[in-house]
């Protein structure tokens, strides 16, 4: 799994914010509920997963990195 | 019994002095659960079987959800499966454990609905259902945690082993009747801890609970009569009476509500208990999104949490945007999930809070709102490159002056008779007539008006200097000076005595 296809989507969310070091998505209010939930449209085509509900928290998308974690835990569960 | 009653403050004196002699160190959630179940028995004794009802099946749904996992963990540790058949297996416990959500979910909201929203055309305000139940006291609250509490259970959240302690989240007094709406995981670290009686965050709490008291009594019940002359007759009260009405209705709400919420987390914290906090000055909102972040925090992260993401995010959902995309393009096919979960979200909202056709527009008008701005984000930030006003001074007052007056316009829907006695009065606004309003009527003269005023007043800059967090504001001396004053101005401004029927308060009723 690569993290590229992630970027590309959260710069096409936001392209001013800089997503690889950003860590305060959610915190800081940059991602709202209509951009996570459009987020999580497009990484379930692109990875082919389904990401549950369960795991929309803060703790997973403060950060593209926090985000491709549970991806990647999804990915394996 | 209500928080503003003489009973209510005899029993939590009792219940406050057994709580830190006797029970300490022994049994003082029981005490609660007792004091909780009493509390609730106060309201109707038969209220006591729509409670037991939840929390039972609440309970052994949980329990049942609780050995499909226990059985699953020592399968796995013993059979040494390939990753695929762990996989496999794994999804089939969850099916397993999925049927026990939805038995439980089905038939708490089931009860919810048979006793409180299966009569779309009950009169607003009644307090009997379709069936010609009597609506137990404050059960949109508890079936909402009870059942937060088993979709956490779902998902694998660690669940309660006792009965009786998941009895006492379900049942705690203080947010009975008006939530907060907590969730299991926030609530049970002070909720069955052993407490000591500490002087300081007694009086704070104590601070708090006068504090809720003065919004209610002070604030919120003197304007009652006049929302309630001025929403009776539109006829009468058209145009610049509409504007009083929704604006007194604002202030009157917020009072209401908020005094309330500072009444439960003051008597919880006078117990040593934290319940998360409801509200984030919602007036400061610049928008309608950001006002529903911070006004009834609980209930609207409960539906997130639990409806809005699992619809927007599910299979069927996703589905949906595929076709979309194929059949409309990339543009409309994205937006799919997130504004028809948007809709479904907020008719839910609106359902939750009562079954008439004004409460179903006045959500659905939340909705659209919201949707609406989304739709206008390109056009805000064009704006914003043109003119460099965003974080400026003057734009958010405008921001926030356009969002108080929209809301107060929405809530228009709470308050008339129907949607169309709504629509006619909101369009009178403009029709008028635009004359100077006469706000004198039977039980409110032009002193309750200064004494409401003055509340308010104090209201305001007491959330400027929590807003700004001075630090003097914690000192002892403070408080206890703070407690001093507010006694008195509740003892000489507010609204009790004999003859005088406190209100309910007003989100009881949903």
């Amino acid at each position: 799994m690569s993290i590229s296809p992630l970027y590309d989507i959260l710069h096409k969310l936001h392209n001013d914010v800089d997503f690889e070091s950003h860590e305060a998505l959610i915190d800081e209010g940059v991602l709202d509920s209509f951009d996570i939930v459009s987020l999580v449209a497009e990484i379930s085509e692109a990875y082919g997963l389904q990401v549950p509900p369960e795991e929309i928290t803060p703790e997973n998308f403060n950060s593209a990195r926090l985000i491709f974690a549970m991806l990647e835990r999804v990915s394996e569960e | 019994m209500l928080f503003t009653s003489l009973e209510f403050i005899v029993f939590l004196t009792v219940l406050i002095v057994l709580y830190y002699t006797i029970a300490k160190n022994r049994f003082q959630w029981q005490l609660l659960l007792a004091a909780s179940l009493a509390f609730y028995a106060f309201s109707g004794w038969w209220n006591l079987f729509y409670i037991a009802s939840t929390i039972i099946s609440s309970y052994f749904a949980g329990r049942a959800m609780g050995r499909l996992e226990a059985g699953r963990d020592a399968y796995l540790k013993e059979a040494k499966l390939s990753k695929e058949d762990a996989k496999a297996y794994k999804a089939s416990v969850k099916a397993k454990k999925r049927i026990w959500l939805i038995a439980c979910l089905t038939f708490n909201f089931a009860v919810l609905a048979a006793t409180k929203y299966a009569g779309l055309m009950i009169s607003k305000g009644a307090d009997t259902g379709f069936f010609g139940f009597l609506v137990p006291v404050g059960i949109s609250f508890y079936t909402f945690q009870a059942m937060g509490y088993i979709i956490d259970r779902y998902r694998g959240k660690g669940g309660e082993h006792s009965l009786f302690r998941l009895a006492l989240f379900v049942s705690f007094f203080p947010q009975l009747i008006q939530g907060p709406i907590s969730r299991f995981d926030d609530l049970k670290a002070t909720l069955f801890a052993p407490h000591s009686f500490n002087g300081a965050a007694f009086a704070a709490a104590g601070q708090r609970v006068l504090w809720g008291f003065f919004k209610k009594l002070v604030i919120a019940d003197r304007l009652l009569p006049a929302v309630t002359e001025l929403t009776s007759d539109l006829g009468a009260y058209g145009g610049v009476y509409v504007i009083a009405a929704v604006l007194l209705y604002a202030v009157r709400l917020y009072a209401d509500f908020t005094g309330g919420i500072d009444i439960t987390i003051g008597v919880a914290e006078m117990l040593g208990i934290r319940v998360k906090e409801n509200f984030n000055m919602p007036f400061y909102s610049k928008s309608i999104a950001e006002y529903w972040r911070r006004w009834h925090i609980t209930m609207g992260t409960w539906f997130k949490d639990y409806l809005f993401y699992p619809i927007s995010v599910s299979r069927p959902m996703l589905g949906l945007m595929k076709s979309a995309k194929a059949a409309f393009g990339e543009n409309f096919g994205k937006r799919v999930p997130v504004y028809l979960s948007t809709i479904i979200l907020w008719f839910m909202t609106g359902l939750w809070h009562g079954t008439t056709a004004n409460y179903i527009a006045w959500g659905l008008a939340n909705g659209l709102v919201i949707i609406i701005s989304q739709e206008l984000t390109p056009a805000y930030k064009a704006f914003h490159q043109r003119f460099n006003l965003k974080g400026k001074r003057i734009w958010n007052a405008l921001e926030i002056f356009r969002t108080f007056w929209l809301m107060c316009f929405i809530r228009a829907f709470d308050i008339y008779a129907g949607v169309g006695e709504t629509l006619k009065a909101v369009g009178s606004v403009v029709t008028g007539p635009h004359t100077l309003p006469n706000l004198v009527f039977d039980g409110i003269g032009v002193s309750d008006y200064i004494a409401a005023g003055a509340g308010v007043a104090v209201m305001i800059i007491a959330g400027r200097i929590k807003r700004r967090g001075k630090p003097w504001i914690n000192k002892a001396a403070v408080r206890y000076a703070a407690c001093l004053l507010l006694a008195l101005a509740i003892v000489v401004f507010g609204v009790y005595g004999m003859g005088y029927d406190a209100s309910q308060f007003i989100y009881n009723r949903f």
